[in-house]
């Protein structure tokens, strides 16, 4: 059977602003099994929440995506019960089309980065959750308020019977959030998006989100595209990661694998740079932070974009022809000159 | 929320206090007696009025006691009787002059409102959603025309273009047959026919601030997370444009209707003027002018009054729309 849930290939989305075109998404590769977890990770400003929206077809003006492929592989129920796969090459549906948009929330759903901007402050929550079951489901208004009910139960909700006609601003920053995941399950998508879900939200609030996403991905068997700039999350959360760095895929491999062999200069920089349990206060001090900024989206470095940035840069070399995408082992692939196929 | 209510009317009093107080005093204002002057006035026109009358008037106003056994007898009338006064210059109880045109300057301020929000809203939503376009830069120098050029100015120029155009007479609120008539329905009909007109016009340079507003707020909410989110739902474009960031951008609407309806009041006491409509406005003046002080005293109170009554709904209005204003309360 087709294991393959998404693809995207060499997907490219700029947006043309009056300053330049800043290039947010140039060229990004993966694709996500079914039931699996993929991290994104990358500083910010690399990309991640674009490529999510470019994959929700919700990339605001005045960016589009310029190039690419990204496929769904729909499993639609045939008459006699079996299921087949539905290829939808959403790159060339249309974006507010009612394809695109009964695909929206219902097989592919969103969970914010800020719980508390996410929820209208004028509407319920109630109100809000039930909306996205009534949009994909033929239910009452009766049933759905019934569902609602049920999802907010599901994502621990301390008495969603009197909860669900509350106001956001009446919730905790950790039960918004419980509200927005709630939504985005109450179709049972078979694709998460979910963009740095817990960034807003207080450590312990976050332990509890995360414990609370990944028992309900078992129960539910989705997929997760879980996007973030925390690696310790990453270890926690996913089983494949991606690391971006400028609109680009510098280095894809199983989550094991980052952490124990990374390839890419960028990725051992990344992990040098978050603090371990156990390592002396000095140390922690003396933490790694990546030299310099993420130049300017308008102006991409020539070569390697990395390159102004690396600590293993040859001269002449990575500052002229930019790397190709390779993989460097099997399953795992790096975009740096230092590697051959 | 009632309880919010009941506390938004308490607050109304010491208001309401305050205006009768100055109200009061502009009545006292001119030198002289009231009723000697209108006795006086009453005689040379060779009415003969009897002692017992002037007296029994003097007793009801309280006059030749302190001014402050003046002002509860005057309160009191109001209060208990509906008696504002007598009109020196029209010779008849203000409460016979008044509520007809309260109330049609009330309906026209209403009706300019009710206008300007239904092209304005559409307008501003429509303006927003389609940033930088041709129709959204037709509709910026137009409103800044409309909110350039003062409203009586509006009058003269549709007044002479329904004129020599299209052969309307755009004066007055009724037909001439109607005008002293007693409320019927085709009194009404003939109003609906004859509003439009200066309904329109006061509606004029408030829509075109309306359709600034409209479009500013709507622009600052419609890049918010919530937006993207209702459209990551899979909701229409138009349906989640107008059930989340139009809602939220309305808010302000909600909260100045009481004050909108005020600076319409005022729009329309000059445009009374240049287009002879019978509301307050033209009457108002003749009063101050002519210093017939309890029908100028009672309008002062009545529109100042409606203001603060209209601060009222908006707060109302305003907690009912937004759930955070309603718990604060
Ligand atoms: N609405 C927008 N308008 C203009 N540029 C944008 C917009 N959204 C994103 N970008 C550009 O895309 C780059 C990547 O943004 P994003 O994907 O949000 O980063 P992150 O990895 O932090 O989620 C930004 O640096 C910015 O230059
Ligand atoms: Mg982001």
């Amino acid at each position: 059977m087709d294991n393959t849930l998404l693809e995207v290939k060499n997907l490219k989305t700029y947006f043309f602003l009056d300053e330049g075109t800043a290039r947010a998404v140039d060229g990004v590769d993966f694709e996500i099994k079914r039931g699996q977890t993929l991290g994104i990770v990358g500083e910010s400003g690399c990309g991640k929440s674009v490529t999510a929206r470019s994959v929700l077809r919700i990339v605001p003006k005045p960016g589009r995506i310029v190039e690419g492929e990204i496929t769904l592989h729909r499993l639609v129920a045939k008459q006699d019960g079996s299921k087949m796969t539905d290829l939808i090459r959403l790159t060339e549906v249309d974006p507010m089309g009612s394809l695109m948009r009964g695909l929206r929330g219902s097989e592919m759903a969103l969970v914010p980065q800020e719980p508390m901007a996410s929820l209208s402050p004028v509407h319920t929550i109630g109100d809000q959750i039930g909306e996205a079951i009534r949009l994909h489901q033929k239910v009452s208004k009766a049933e759905a308020r019934a569902k609602t009910i049920q999802m907010l139960e599901l994502v621990g909700f301390p008495r969603p019977k009197q909860r669900v006609d509350a106001y956001p601003y009446q919730l905790s920053g950790g039960l918004r959030q419980r509200a927005v995941i709630a939504m985005a399950l109450s179709c049972h998508p078979s694709l998460l998006i979910a963009d740095e879900p817990t960034t807003a939200l207080d450590v312990t609030t976050e332990a509890q989100i995360l414990k609370l996403m990944r028992s309900l991905q078992q129960e539910l068997g989705m997929a997760i595209m879980y996007i973030t700039h925390n690696l310790g999350v990453v270890a926690q959360m996913t089983e494949r990661v991606i690391v971006m760095y400028m609109g680009k895929v510098v280095e894809e491999a199983n989550v094991d694998t980052i952490f124990h062999n990374p390839l890419h200069p960028y990725t051992s920089a990344l992990l040098r740079s978050i603090p371990r349990l156990g390592m002396k206060a000095r140390e922690r001090q003396r933490l790694a932070s990546i030299r310099g900024t993420v130049p300017d989206p308008y102006a991409i470095p020539k070569g390697c974009s990395f390159h102004p940035r690396c600590d293993k840069k040859i001269r002449g070399v990575c500052d002229q022809q930019e790397p190709t995408y390779i993989e460097v082992e099997p399953g795992h692939k790096a975009r740096c000159v230092l590697y051959k196929q | 929320m009632l309880a919010y209510i009941v506390r938004r009317i308490l607050i109304m009093i010491p208001t309401l206090f305050l205006i009768s107080v100055i109200s009061f005093a502009l009545i006292q204002l001119p030198p002289g007696d009231y009723l000697t002057s209108y006795v006086a006035q009453l005689r040379s026109m060779g009415d003969n009025i009897q002692q017992e009358a002037i007296d029994a008037m003097r007793d009801r106003y309280g006059l030749g006691q302190p001014v402050y056994v003046q002002y509860f007898k005057w309160i009191e009338g109001i209060v208990t009787r509906g008696d504002w006064g007598q009109s020196m210059e029209w010779q008849k109880p203000v409460s016979e002059l008044i509520w007809e045109r309260m109330g049609l300057t009330v309906v026209l301020a209403v009706f300019s409102l009710l206008v300007s929000w239904l092209i304005a809203i559409p307008v501003g939503v429509y303006s927003a959603t389609h940033q930088y376009s041709m129709p959204d830069y037709a509709m910026s120098i137009l409103s800044f025309v409309g909110v350039g050029v003062p409203a009586f100015l509006w009058a003269l120029i549709i007044m002479y273009f329904a004129q020599t155009q299209l052969g309307m007479n755009v004066g007055g609120l009724f037909s001439q047959q109607y005008l002293e008539a007693p409320w019927t329905w085709d009194r009404v009909v003939d109003l609906l026919k004859h509003i439009w007109i200066p309904g329109l016009i006061v509606a004029i340079e408030n829509t075109a601030g309306e359709i600034r507003t409209t479009r500013a707020n709507l622009l600052d909410e419609i890049n918010k997370p919530y937006v993207e989110l209702a459209r990551a739902k899979g909701l229409t474009e138009n349906r989640l444009i107008w059930k989340y960031p139009v809602r939220v951008a309305m808010n302000p609407f909600f909260s100045t209707v009481g004050w909108s309806l005020a600076n319409r009041i005022s729009s329309i006491t000059l445009m009374s003027v240049v287009l002879s409509l019978q509301t307050t406005g033209p009457m108002q003046l003749r009063a101050l002018l002519s210093q017939d002080m309890y029908l100028a005293g009672s309008f002062l109170v009545l529109l100042s009054t409606l203001t603060v009554v209209g601060t009222l709904i908006s707060d109302i209005l305003l907690a009912w729309v937004d759930p955070r204003i309603r718990m604060e309360a």
